[in-house]
């Protein structure tokens, strides 16, 4: 500690960056719950994919990357996107189908493009970004820059093939990339368990010489140390890292899904694990923000999602025109 | 254009390859063996030596992540060149090109791009049996976002390959591992083909012949055949799929009255179904004869080597299809 710490503004400034993550996780689920509403009404066209429950695991791994770090998405990826600064206006004016949306309202929810703020995709395709990041991880390293990729994917693609594919050419080639596993305990309907060998799942990735660790994928700041440490390796040369947070989405696998695989107990004790209260207690107990303070934070980033919202439900939809634009560069 | 040497279409692609990969940086090569190793086909001999295995990159045997790793490294930067061993084995990366490469563009209106070349061989005739000798470039070629090029000779394999390196999409290259050892006269130094202009390989009065890839040679001689029974035979080779220019095919055919098509793939739902079907719909009032549609049997090539030699019609075959269609 220097000497700063005994003056006044030093708690401030201590509490900047868990009120930026809080603040980010906050977001996050308000513009998910706008999102569900939306799709309530019936505005919401196609597949929606919500991740509340799960903002910790992307405000955590995107909080250790830098803006020109990369990083792949999933279906279940507005959570990545906001963290890694995507515009909440231009995110829900592509779920809406809108022209002001990321991909004209041409690509949707699975399908979302913002590599200004290194976000090369959310997929549709389950495992499907895995290989981009490991892409992106090796064009940054053979055109020597120090750059990173992470590649969030949940527990489902930890059976797809190409991930040991990947996790195999990630190692031989020490590749900066972060395999992120948001384990939430279920691919689609399924639970886990029954599609899954193995005791464990970071065994997946320690099999190939991979460093690789559980975190608590409720807990923000676990998830950001862990991946503080994945990306101080890949930075330094040294390689892939595995992660594999635990974790829950509150929602249905989809807007919509009526949950009767889950169990209530079960998602009342996960509720409990919250990462968003969880961390507000902490700021609390440690006297880094005061009660009052974490409200008036929720209160301002929700009033900026509803602006956002107002915005994208005020978009045009795309014309005619649009359809045939960009097939080819 | 630059004075010509004689090469091999093999030594083509290769030359093509080395002078991309010296005027740029960040074309780099990947694919199984081709390193120290030089290629299966020796395609990238020698360019281990020159470049290292920072741009030649064996990569494990591992062709759908492997793949999948070169798209990202393609929308971030880097224009890789990447091998299939063998065009059957293109199966095997289509999620990839399909789901990802082929639809970047269009899903990220424009803001991301997927500039890389997927480069593999193709060929009946060397008993390599039926996983190892179809051609599946009908597949690439009914994706839209892709591109797909099949170049026919030296001359048009280098500017073709210099072209698709340059070019922002990903480009499917369908090299004939026959023609590898053809041999014609390349220009020295860089220069591209443009895509999307087809070449008419051979004038003719008689009928149109378009070929694609292996075919146009084999279409070369079938004309000299027919030639000697006095038909003049007009061989077009389209060189790209996709673009396809439709302009020079049509042109052609106003000029004969008769379109033969060619193609090395299954008849059935190939390419060479397209452009028939093409050429039904913009060339109908100059047609003096419906259009006829030449192929590899519906069938999985065989192992034996005289069976296999019953896949693909030969010059012969083809120089009576020719006569037929003109004579009527
Ligand atoms: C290759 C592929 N197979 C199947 C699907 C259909 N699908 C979409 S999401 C999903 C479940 C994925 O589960 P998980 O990876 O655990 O992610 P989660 O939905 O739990 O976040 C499935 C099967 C798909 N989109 N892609």
């Amino acid at each position: 500690m220097n000497a700063a710490a005994a003056t006044p503004a030093q708690p401030e400034a201590e509490a900047a960056p868990y009120l930026a993550l809080l603040g980010q996780m906050m977001r996050i689920r308000a513009f998910e719950e706008q999102a569900r509403r939306l799709f309530a009404s019936g505005q919401v066209p196609g597949l929606l994919h919500l991740c509340s429950g799960q903002e910790a695991m992307a405000v955590g791994v995107c909080s250790a990357l830098r803006p020109t770090d990369v990083i792949a998405s999933n279906h279940r990826g507005h959570g990545h996107c906001l963290a890694k600064g995507a515009d909440p206006a231009r995110l829900m004016a592509e779920i809406l189908g809108c022209a002001s949306g990321y991909g004209l309202g041409r690509g949707g929810s699975m399908h979302v493009f913002d590599p200004a703020n290194g976000n090369i995709g959310t997929n549709g395709i389950v495992g499907g970004g895995i290989p981009l990041a490991a892409g992106a991880a090796l064009s940054a390293q053979r055109r020597g820059t120090d750059g990173v990729a992470a590649g969030f994917f949940g527990d489902g693609a930890l059976n797809q093939g190409l991930l040991f594919e990947v996790l195999n050419m990630a190692a031989i080639w020490r590749l900066p990339v972060l395999f992120v596993c948001e384990n939430n305990g279920y691919g689609e309907f399924t639970a886990i368990e029954t599609v899954t060998a193995g005791k464990s799942m970071i065994a997946r990735g320690q099999v190939f010489d991979i460093p690789a660790e559980h975190v608590d994928g409720m807990d923000v700041l676990a998830v950001r140390a862990a991946a503080e440490r994945a990306v101080a390796r890949a930075r330094a040369g040294e390689g892939p890292s595995f992660i594999v947070g635990t974790t829950y989405r509150y929602g249905g696998h989809h807007a919509g899904d009526a949950q009767d695989y889950k169990d209530k107990v079960e998602a009342e004790a996960w509720q409990k694990k919250d990462p968003i209260p969880r961390l507000a207690r902490h700021l609390i107990e440690r006297g880094l923000a005061s009660a009052a303070h974490i409200d008036a934070l929720g209160k301002e980033v929700e009033a900026a999602i509803e602006e956002a919202v107002k915005a994208a439900k005020a978009a045009a939809p795309p014309t005619a025109s649009d359809l045939v634009r960009h097939l080819y560069a | 254009m630059p004075e010509a040497r004689t090469d091999s279409y093999r030594g083509a692609v290769r030359d093509a390859l080395a002078l991309a990969m010296r005027a740029d940086a960040n074309v780099i090569l990947m694919g199984e063996d081709i390193g120290e190793a030089g290629g299966v086909f020796k395609q990238t001999e020698g360019l281990f030596a020159e470049f290292g295995a920072a741009r030649v990159i064996d990569t494990p045997i591992s062709e759908s992540g492997a793949f999948g790793i070169a798209v990202g490294a393609a929308m971030t930067g880097l224009r890789p060149v990447f091998e299939v061993m063998f065009g059957d084995f293109i199966t095997l990366v289509m999620d990839q090109l399909v789901n990802q490469a082929a639809k970047v563009h269009y899903m990220s209106a424009g803001a991301m791009r997927a500039p890389l070349v997927l480069r593999t061989a193709v060929g009946i005739g060397a008993s390599l049996g039926p996983q190892h000798s179809q051609s599946l470039h009908a597949w690439a070629a009914h994706v839209p976002g892709l591109k797909v090029v099949l170049p026919a000779d030296p001359a048009d394999a280098k500017g073709l390959m210099m072209a698709a390196i340059d070019d922002d999409n990903p480009v499917v290259f369908i090299e004939d591992r026959n023609l590898y050892t053809l041999k014609g006269p390349v220009p020295e130094g860089p220069y591209r083909v443009p895509f999307g202009q087809a070449a008419v390989k051979r004038p003719g009065r008689d009928l149109s012949v378009i070929a694609t890839g292996r075919m146009v040679s084999i279409a070369l001689a079938a004309a000299e055949r027919a030639a000697a029974q006095g038909i003049e035979a007009e061989i077009v080779d389209p060189r790209t799929l996709v673009p396809l220019d439709v302009a020079t095919l049509v042109r052609s055919v106003q000029k004969t009255g008769r379109a033969l098509v060619v193609d090395g793939g299954a008849r059935a739902f190939g390419a060479g179904a397209e452009i028939a079907a093409t050429l039904a719909e913009e060339a109908f009032d100059w047609l003096d004869a419906p259009v006829r549609r030449l192929g590899a049997a519906d069938l999985p090539v065989p192992f034996n080597a005289n069976l296999e030699s019953l896949i693909l019609p030969d010059a012969r075959g083809l120089a009576q299809a020719m006569i037929a269609l003109v004579r009527g």
